[in-house]
């Protein structure tokens, strides 16, 4: 299927819970309302004109330091979707508030889902409802803070043994 | 003083000369400089010709700690224990930049030198050290083995 | 209720293992381990010597890329990249370059993505011959690790002709590559694939039919095609399975899709089949090297000298003297990798984009305009500036797919570098691999999955 009949259907079937697509780049995305994005996901999966049998990527960027959004949602969790029978991509992306940094999980749909979440969770502090064991990938469990926020400074280093610097 | 040092001299001199040529390294092989490393230990720059040509794996039987590649503050802890676990003498190689300094990851993850954790003899910097690098490296560390002076 | 002694060795007791009065046993591989490829730490529960759960921790060589990305501009960002994939660094050098040259808009030379085509399946080639060698040296094969590291020495001298260093190559950059190939590459190559390719064979011989090593890899870390999909494993685990997915293929890029070859595909899904797999990807990548250097636009330089030939650094001072007159007349003869480029080799492999590129030598110090679009792109505050806005942008590294995905404030910085690891996805799913499978059996199978820690922990 064409990209932007992808994003087309996508309008269609979701209304209002797809708040914005593009194609910058030649990339569809498609930025989606976080109450609806499990279904959304769900019918990327399923949906045979879709058949996005693959969860390429799952990560999050962190908005705060973005001249004209330092005061919007802090987060966007991003997923990348590839569908091997048909040979299209799709970028599904869901604003995420500091406040309350939870999105649903994506691991009743796609397994690999897990350790994306675990490395979404250790990087950023996003939590994801529904994961069966959001603990850290990447880091050790004693670190505190999340590295990959604008705010944590890249030198900011908590050794387990030895000096800090 | 007397016939007495000449002998514990001499004697001195014999098992350095065999420790040097002699060596079971502990290729304690984190990252990148783990594919130079393969490269000296292989056909091409053999470093077999040393005498240092089989890694031990285990820190019990070995007597050169050679760290190669990153040290993350993760993987720090499980280094520290490594060296401990090895007997005397031991000796330690840092390979390849990230362990003498932290090379040019100044980040959050990165340990900044291993001698902020454990000593260090022989530094080969690099990124990754050309085998030659490595190979030279080694001959120093030879001389130290050989002229390191046995407590009795 | 805890087994006694006596009760765990007559076999009775209530212990919660398979069999009465047993207790499975807790075994730890890692963080340290003989296995070459990388330190992970894989936690086993064993009943005797069968693994029933198998819990895979990663995260020891996590050396902060995304965050270090954002530190520098963005043909800072190279070196780190390097050392992703550091087997075949080149891939990841010139997927960066062409997701950032996806938000910039441009496309480079042709003559570029030939080049990128053929250094790209060289660092495959060497990738695949350094986890081939490996995994048969854990299995007991040392013979075959010398024979390939052999082989990958031949490459490398390859690399280095080309890019000046064997491994951490920082040859990339945004808008084109480093510096042309030299002018014998063509003939150097033909010679490094033909000892390559009496390796290949020997290895053949000694591992393809052999009794002990089909006995160890055949239908051993077994993957359905399903669960392979579902867990988002790309390459040659996924071509093993089955499905015959190659990003070079299926969106082609650089010069993918102007040259013939086969993608290498299995159906078994176990550790032979993987194996196979990679055997054939190296024997394809290599006919894909050699048909791109045949069909190569702009052959190999012939600097046909109007002028006085002069030493570069002569010339050099004469320019920082300011004596600059007829400067940019003179035809210099720099060698492509180590002095930089000439003019002519340098608007043949970069595109023509002066917010992107930086000028030649002979332009930086012999006219003032190179000089300052030099500046405008050293400077801090200035340098290459995409638009604002994404990009993502995915190649078929040695391991499956290997995508980065940029986020650009329109600043001099990247705002966000994400590398989608292609080791990342065989590594979750592991734990489905082994369990069930002996102990011993993970050896060969973590070796068939090609765990590149620096690409796994970034």
């Amino acid at each position: 299927m064409d990209g932007a009949a992808i994003l087309d259907d996508l309008r269609a079937r979701f209304g209002a819970a797809v708040l914005e697509t593009h194609d910058h780049c030649g990339d569809h995305t498609a930025l989606v309302d976080r109450a609806a994005v499990r279904e959304v996901l769900r019918y990327c999966r399923d949906a045979g004109a879709l058949g996005f049998d693959v969860l390429m990527d799952l990560t999050a960027v962190d908005y705060s330091r973005f001249p004209g959004r330092e005061d919007g949602p802090r987060f966007e969790v991003v997923y990348h979707l590839y569908a091997i029978g048909h040979n299209h991509r799709l970028r599904v992306k869901v604003r995420v508030d500091e406040d309350e940094p939870v999105v649903p999980s994506a691991v009743p749909l796609w397994p690999i889902a897990d350790w994306f979440e675990r490395e979404v969770w250790d990087m950023f502090g996003i939590r994801f409802d529904g994961h069966p064991d959001l603990r850290r990938l990447l880091m050790y469990e004693s670190f505190v803070g999340h590295p990959l926020r604008k705010d944590y400074p890249i030198d900011r280093r908590q050794p387990l043994i030895g000096p800090a610097h | 003083m007397g016939v007495g040092s000449f002998f514990t001299s001499k004697l001195d001199e014999a098992i350095g000369w065999a420790r040097k040529y002699s060596i079971f390294q502990y290729p304690f092989v984190t990252a990148c400089c783990g594919m130079e490393y393969m490269a000296t230990a292989c056909s091409h720059y053999d470093v077999d010709r040393f005498g240092a040509g089989l890694p031990r794996f285990s820190p019990r039987q070995a007597d050169v700690l050679f760290v190669v590649g990153t040290i993350s503050h993760k993987m720090a802890p499980v280094l520290k224990r490594i060296y401990d676990q090895m007997t005397e003498p031991k000796w330690v190689v840092a390979f390849g930049v990230c362990t003498c300094t932290g090379g040019f990851y100044d980040n959050y993850a990165t340990v900044q030198g291993i001698d902020t954790i454990i000593p260090v003899d022989v530094y080969i910097p690099g990124c990754p050290p050309r085998p030659e690098s490595v190979l030279d490296g080694l001959m120093k560390l030879q001389d130290k083995i050989a002229v390191q002076v046995q407590r009795y | 209720m805890a087994t006694t002694t006596r009760e765990f060795m007559l076999g009775e007791g209530t212990g919660p293992g398979t069999a009465p009065g047993t207790e499975n046993m807790q075994l730890g591989l890692g963080p340290q381990h003989p296995a070459m490829h990388g330190i992970i730490r894989i936690n086993t529960e064993l009943d005797g010597e069968i693994i029933r759960k198998a819990d895979v921790e990663i995260g020891y060589l996590h050396r902060a890329f995304e965050k270090d990305c954002e530190v520098g501009g963005w043909n800072n960002a190279i070196p780190y990249t390097d050392r992703l994939n550091y087997v075949s660094p080149l891939i990841n050098n010139f997927a960066y370059a062409s997701a950032v040259e996806k938000l910039l808009g441009i496309e480079v030379t042709e003559r570029c993505q030939y080049i990128r085509t053929i250094m790209a399946e060289i660092s495959r080639v060497c990738d695949h011959l350094t986890c081939v060698g490996a995994s048969a040296m854990e299995l007991g094969a040392f013979t075959v690790f010398l024979y390939m590291i052999k082989a990958r020495e031949f490459l490398w001298e390859l690399v280095e002709a080309v890019t000046g260093a064997r491994l951490t190559i920082s040859y990339g950059r945004v808008g084109g590559v480093k510096a042309d190939l030299p002018d014998d590459f063509a003939a150097q190559t033909k010679k490094a694939f033909a000892e390559t390719r009496v390796v290949l064979a020997e290895v053949h011989r000694l591992l393809t039919g052999n009794r002990i090593f089909m006995d160890r890899m055949v239908g051993i870390g077994r993957l359905s095609r399903e669960e392979t999909v579902a867990y988002a494993i790309t390459g040659p685990l996924l071509r093993a399975a089955g499905v015959a997915y190659d990003v070079r293929r299926a969106q082609p890029h650089w010069a993918y899709d102007r040259v013939e070859w086969e993608v290498a595909s299995e159906k078994d899904g176990d550790n032979y089949a993987r194996y196979l797999v990679r055997m054939r990807e190296m024997e394809q990548s290599m006919r894909i090297a050699e048909q791109a250097l045949d069909a190569i636009p702009a052959g190999p330089v012939n600097v046909d000298f109007e002028g006085r030939p002069i030493e570069p650094s002569a010339y050099v001072d004469q320019g920082k003297q300011g004596k600059t007159e007829g400067l940019l007349l003179v035809p210099i003869t720099l060698s492509p990798n180590l002095q930089g480029q000439g003019r002519e080799a340098q608007k043949r492999v970069n595109v023509g984009d002066k917010r992107v590129v930086l000028p030649s030598k002979e332009h930086a110090y012999g006219s003032i305009e190179g000089l300052m679009n030099h500046f405008m792109l050293i400077m801090e505050g200035y340098g290459i500036r995409p638009p604002a806005g994404e990009a993502y942008f995915a190649t078929e590294g040695a391991n499956g797919e290997l995508g980065f995905y940029v986020v650009s404030d329109g600043s001099d910085r990247p705002y966000r570098v994400r590398c989608r690891p292609p080791c990342l996805p065989p590594l979750a799913a592991l734990h489905r691999m082994v369990e069930g499978e002996m102990i011993a059996d993970l050896i060969p199978t973590f070796g068939s999955v090609n765990m590149i820690g620096g690409e796994l922990d970034r």
